[in-house]
């Protein structure tokens, strides 16, 4: 009896003693992904700061690394923010009003809805692909801005529509019922009330967007983004670099010193991405006390 | 003088203005569909002409491939095999470290912690690709090579460790919505019957959140396959047929950013080529991400 006892209770400690090293398993594995991007931040820092000056902004790109800069690279990517936002969001917020609040919930709604999911899966390469077959070479737009605007637009479409969805979703239903009971349209409701108490998360769902286009590097290099721009483009027609572009470049030369002007450049990238997503909150935050 | 009765107000009046408004929201709305027809259309168009020049048991079967020097060859397989190499080490390195993750946050991270841990790991996706790229080749790469002198400077496994980086937030994040949808009243019962909280995680969580899970996998693996940058520039341009991480090699779309650097002629094989791969790829992403979908809706546990 006294030994049964004695075996149940080490097969209880035993079952515990595993569930402690399972725990600290899963912990341990955690706190290493946060480890690795601590390392990913630090080596770029470590490497690239040096190179970060006044002089590293406004200098165009060279084949001497003390002489060259980012500034081509930064006011292409500037470009390509402003002109992929003009496209991409009225079209992606048009969609997502249209499924969410006008839309008859049929067969039509059905295959959009479908052919979004998909959108969002296809590797931004294959969009490269298709944007130098259509921008390109079939409309004839060259390796212009607008070219890459147009097919980085397309890439992030699905994005956009699927965040705006998922924000105009949580706009309670007693707030249209409310518009419809006085009367209104369902594009008035859809216009005047659901579209402002759903910015917030629109606007968030929009910006995160936009930093997956400007880090994104394959589609461009497929359009032919010029790798060596020595001047600032002055319309959507215009031949552009983007960072991603210059650093890509840098990053494939086997000198150490382009290695470290790579790094430069990405601690560029992640201030532009950093910023974005910090006026995201700061627009949220303002909105929504608004809204309450 | 009109009566109010003699208004009919069951007859709806068209109102041009807003029908106009609609009409242009649906237009909108129809562009999602255009670029698929656009893409696919592309694609079969391209490869149809290629597919006239190269036999396609040459493409799917042959095992050179030498697209841009004579004497050509254009058999798939070692970019295709290039592609399997990373993503199979990408997966062995993020399914583990991923699931694990995702159990750690359901189950067992404080709400604060959570709150802390979740996106810093969701910040790991959202570092541009390129950026992933460097960190291989600046540094894992070097410290490989340390460990492993026989390493080559362009190498499979290095670029297989940063995919599985880029990958693991989409495991976790995505692995934990499903683990945290399982209702608290099945691991109430468990602990009730005397597990303990490995036995709870392992044969009641998990299992009941298996489908959002698996879906999970399939979808950080589809973009393991189309991962682009990092790959470039990490294992290097050499399409190679051996089972090793140690040697360069290429995947499809290195391949492809390969060709699209130097200045291809339009209408030219060399241009072909870049639709078939890209065909290719889009064919198995757009699989993996239909079965998952799929696996989604198909195997969702209700609970209710």
């Amino acid at each position: 009896m006294n030994s049964d006892l004695k075996l149940a209770s080490d097969n209880i400690k035993a079952r515990h003693r595993k569930a402690k090293l399972f725990r600290m398993f899963c912990a341990g594995v955690t706190w290493m992904g946060a480890g690795l991007l601590a390392i990913l931040l630090i080596q770029v820092t470590v490497d690239g700061i040096k190179w970060l000056d006044y002089q590293f902004l406004t200098s165009f790109p060279s084949r001497f690394p003390y002489k060259a800069g980012v500034k081509s690279a930064l006011v292409g990517t500037l470009w390509l923010i402003v002109m992929i936002a003009m496209v991409s969001i009225p079209i992606g917020v048009a969609t997502a009003l249209y499924l969410e609040e006008l839309s008859r919930k049929g067969k039509f709604a059905k295959l959009i809805e479908i052919n979004i999911s998909n959108l969002a899966g296809v590797p931004s390469i294959v969009y490269g692909i298709i944007g130098l077959a259509i921008f390109v070479r079939g409309l004839g737009l060259e390796r212009s801005l607008l070219s890459g605007a147009l097919t980085m637009s397309l890439l992030i479409l699905p994005v956009i529509i699927i965040a705006s969805r998922e924000a105009i979703k949580t706009v309670p239903m007693s707030i249209r019922q409310a518009a419809f009971a006085l009367g209104a349209t369902r594009w008035q409701t859809a216009w005047a009330h659901v579209l402002p108490a759903s910015f917030p998360g629109i606007l968030t769902g929009v910006i995160l967007a936009l930093s997956r286009a400007i880090g994104e590097t394959a589609p461009l290099i497929m359009i032919g983004a010029l790798t060596y721009v020595a001047f600032l483009p002055e319309g959507p027609m215009d031949s552009f670099t983007a960072l991603p572009i210059q650093i890509f470049n840098w990053v494939s030369r086997p000198q150490q010193e382009f290695h470290e002007l790579a790094a430069g450049g990405i601690i560029v990238l992640l201030i532009v991405l950093l910023t974005m997503n910090a006026a995201a909150i700061f627009i949220r935050q303002k909105t929504e006390k608004k809204l309450q | 003088m009109q009566l109010a009765r003699d208004v009919d107000i069951t007859k709806k009046k068209v109102r041009w203005g807003e029908w106009m408004i609609e009409s242009s929201l649906a237009i909108c709305a129809t562009i999602s569909v255009v670029t698929t027809a656009v893409i696919i259309f592309i694609l079969a168009k391209e490869s149809m002409g290629f597919f006239q020049v190269v036999a396609p048991t040459d493409f799917f079967f042959g095992t050179s491939w030498v697209p841009l020097f004579e004497p050509s060859s254009y058999g798939v397989l070692p970019l295709l095999w290039g592609t399997l190499l990373i993503t199979f080490g990408a997966a062995l390195f993020a399914i583990p470290t991923g699931l694990a993750s995702a159990i750690y946050l359901s189950e067992y991270a404080s709400p604060k912690t959570r709150s802390i841990v979740k996106p810093v790991l969701e910040v790991l996706a959202g570092i541009p690709t390129v950026v992933y790229g460097y960190f291989a080749l600046t540094f894992v790469t070097p410290l490989l090579r340390m460990l492993m002198p026989e390493l080559q400077v362009f190498n499979a496994l290095s670029g297989a460790i940063v995919v599985g980086i880029m990958i693991l937030p989409t495991i976790s994040t995505l692995s934990d919505n499903a683990l945290r949808a399982v209702p608290d009243s099945l691991r109430q019962g468990a602990y009730a019957l005397g597990a303990t909280s490995y036995e709870v995680t392992t044969r009641v969580v998990v299992p009941a959140g298996l489908s959002g899970v698996m879906a999970s996998f399939l979808l950080a693996i589809s973009r393991a396959i189309g991962e682009t940058m990092a790959v470039t520039l990490a294992a290097g341009a050499t399409p190679n047929l051996s089972f090793t991480f140690l040697e360069s090699i290429q995947t499809m779309t290195a391949y492809i950013v390969q060709v699209s650097m130097g200045d291809t002629p339009a209408g030219g094989i060399a241009y072909q080529t870049l639709f078939a791969v890209a065909a290719l790829l889009f064919v198995i992403t757009l699989i993996l991400n239909i079965v998952s979908q799929w696996i989604l809706s198909k195997f969702r546990e209700e609970y209710e």
